[in-house]
């Protein structure tokens, strides 16, 4: 029992992260086909917003629940600057967003290295995400289900904007068919915007998370975005559930392979597995069926 | 000049820019560097013949090719593995399996005892591989953004994978100490100097070979599927097959290259071959001109030596140069700065008419 639990529920806390990272990229590749290879590097500073809250509230039980809407404002707003700045310049070109983000993302990773060190700094977590809870024989961390609860927090929230909200439904319109949401009025620039922000600003709050486990590092996002992206390419654009299922698959199943095999072995069966999924459904697991030829 | 040597010109302007390269590359950067800058520019020699293979792939194929180093690092440790037995001697193992493991060699790397078996391995591996990995890719018609994510994750997981073995690769260290190179001795400066100018020379083998690609049939349908594949597909070409010769021809030149890194740098190692350096190797394209002829090729020059230069003068900072390079390339000359004169003419001649 213990060999089938430990990676399943240990596999479930990281398919969570994958899923708050995979939600802003999926979002902003769904809407505007924009590639933002940065949005790991939000992820890393949101991380190192929960550090520099904890440097400024010390009581460690306190500091990680400022730090969560801090995080998902401080990202948000870098998505934002980065949208205005760079990527509205290029809509027209939307493979060339993936190279101009890279290049962020590199500005970006030296920047932290600048300002906070090569090393990385430990984030202390609060007493209360202390300790482990039994689950079938598994004693499961708090801090990981803390990390699933997030994401199915964050998920829920956007779920919710998304269907209930007019801004929601203006999103949605715009995905669906932006030339005709535009002649309804819908003002799809304002939209990108706030999709970019809040797509940000939700990598923030799970590079909180992230930072709970394994506290912060320059290069922490280079670690999460390739598999975010291959969670957004496996779950199809347009649609969350896609994502989310994506998201859960690829975090078990890499943690039941490092479990067999080893954690670099585990990596290329995912690989292996993507690439094979997308012979049987090229589109992903969900898309928005169209007439168009491609 | 009559349209009819306007045209010829526009033909064998090319291989004048070849026959250029060949005498500063071959003849005047001997005579005037020293022998460790020589030594330098065949490194960055060696990104420029991936480079050339990017800008068939990219520039001219649409193909954004973001793990191009998975195959610079196919054929590298191929090479490495042969000059790493050369160096032990026959019958011998490398020195790092008796220091991380028990002093047995893992199976594959027997074969690389026998130099025409590597040479044949550092060609067919890469080929083997893009053809997998690109028909799988290319008959479902994924592509696009997609394509470049599974290409840049194939990068992340070949470094995983030769960090995680240690054993079998040298790990984080990569494979380094080489002291031969068929038969020559790498010590010696006469042979260093030869090696320089294999590399040169196989520079320009490929770019005679994408000179000719691009004049033929074939060089007008990959630019077809790269405007307009559905029409490609229309007039009943698949798109696929073009798509995937430019695929493993690219990744055979970034084998190449690689292949010649090892002796050249005396190391390969992960960091060499992974999306870090892939990405490095997309610089080089971008900024001298993907769909340009010379472009690619003489971008991964500027740039490599752009690398060595900035890192000499502020060792910290060069990241910022590079990721500055792409934000201001990318969105201000998409088409490279080789798009200059065109930009300029195209300026003069809206002020001229307007």
């Amino acid at each position: 029992m213990d060999a089938f639990t430990t990676p399943l529920l240990a596999g479930t806390a990281s398919g969570a992260l994958l899923l708050i990272a995979a939600l802003g990229l999926s979002l902003t590749f769904g809407q505007m086909g924009v590639i933002n290879m940065a949005h790991g590097e939000f992820l890393m500073v949101g991380a190192y917003t929960a550090y520099v809250t904890q440097q400024v509230v010390t009581n460690a039980d306190l500091s990680i629940l400022i730090a969560l809407p801090v995080a998902f404002v401080v990202a948000g707003l870098l998505g934002l600057l980065l949208e205005v700045a760079v990527i509205s310049w290029m809509y027209r070109r939307p493979l060339d967003t993936l190279l101009v983000t890279v290049g962020v993302s590199l500005v970006l990773q030296q920047l932290a290295k600048d300002i906070f060190g090569a090393q990385g700094d430990p984030v202390v977590g609060p007493g209360w995400l202390e300790g482990t809870i039994p689950v079938f024989g598994y004693n499961w961390p708090l801090r990981q289900i803390f990390t699933v609860v997030l994401a199915v927090g964050a998920l829920a929230a956007l779920a919710a904007l998304l269907k209930y909200t007019s801004f929601g439904r203006q999103i949605r319109a715009t995905v669906q068919n932006r030339d005709l949401a535009e002649t309804m009025g819908v003002s799809t620039r304002v939209v990108d915007r706030i999709t970019f922000f809040v797509g940000s600003g939700l990598a923030g709050l799970g590079g909180v998370a992230v930072s709970l486990i394994s506290g912060t590092n320059p290069n922490l996002g280079r670690a999460y975005i390739i598999s975010a992206f291959l969670v957004v390419v496996a779950g199809g654009l347009g649609q969350l559930k896609g994502t989310v299922i994506a998201a859960f698959a690829v975090g078990v199943v890499t943690a039941f392979f490092a479990d067999w095999t080893s954690a670099a072995m585990a990596q290329v069966a995912t690989f292996a597995l993507v690439v094979l999924f997308l012979q049987l459904r090229p589109q992903g697991l969900f898309t928005v069926r169209t007439r168009g030829l491609t | 000049m009559s349209p009819r040597n306007l045209s010829l010109l526009r033909t064998f302007a090319p291989l004048l820019g070849i026959a250029v390269l060949a005498v500063v590359m071959l003849v005047v950067a001997p005579a005037v560097l020293s022998p460790f800058r020589l030594n330098s520019l065949g490194k960055y020699t060696c990104w420029a013949i991936a480079a050339v293979g990017i800008g068939l792939a990219w520039g001219r194929g649409g193909m954004l090719v973001l793990g191009q180093g998975v195959f610079f690092g196919l054929g590298g440790y191929a090479m490495a593995m042969h000059l790493k037995l050369e160096a032990a001697g026959p019958g011998n193992v490398p020195d790092f399996m008796v220091l991380y493991g028990d002093g047995t060699m893992p199976g594959f790397w027997e074969p690389f005892r026998s130099g025409p078996f590597t040479i044949f391995a550092i060609l067919a591996l890469p080929a083997a591989v893009a053809t997998v990995i690109g028909w799988a890719i290319f008959k479902r018609r994924v592509k696009g953004a997609y394509f470049a994510i599974l290409t840049q994750a194939m990068a992340v997981v070949f470094a995983t994978l030769l960090v995680a073995t240690i054993k079998e690769t040298g790990g984080f260290n990569g494979l380094n100490q080489f002291t031969q190179f068929f038969g020559y001795n790498l010590y010696d400066p006469v042979n260093k100097q030869m090696v320089y100018s294999i590399t040169v020379g196989l520079l320009l083998v490929c770019l005679l070979i994408v000179w000719q690609l691009y004049r033929s049939r074939f060089g007008e349908l990959l630019v077809a599927t790269r405007d307009a594949e559905e029409r490609v597909r229309f007039l009943g070409h698949d798109p696929a097959n073009i798509k995937l010769v430019a695929f493993v021809v690219a990744a055979m030149m970034a084998s190449v290259g690689g292949a010649m890194f090892a002796p050249i740098a005396g190391i390969i190692s992960p960091s060499d071959v992974d999306a870090t350096a892939s990405i490095f190797l997309i610089a080089g394209v971008a900024l001298g001109g993907r769909a340009l002829f010379l472009g690619p090729a003489l971008g991964a020059l500027t740039v490599g030596y752009g690398r060595t230069a900035l890192s000499e003068a502020f060792p910290n900072q060069w990241t910022y140069f590079l990721g500055a390079l792409f934000v201001v390339v990318i969105l201000l000359l998409p088409r490279g700065v080789g798009d200059l004169p065109r930009l300029v003419r195209t300026t003069l001649d809206r002020r001229t008419s307007a």
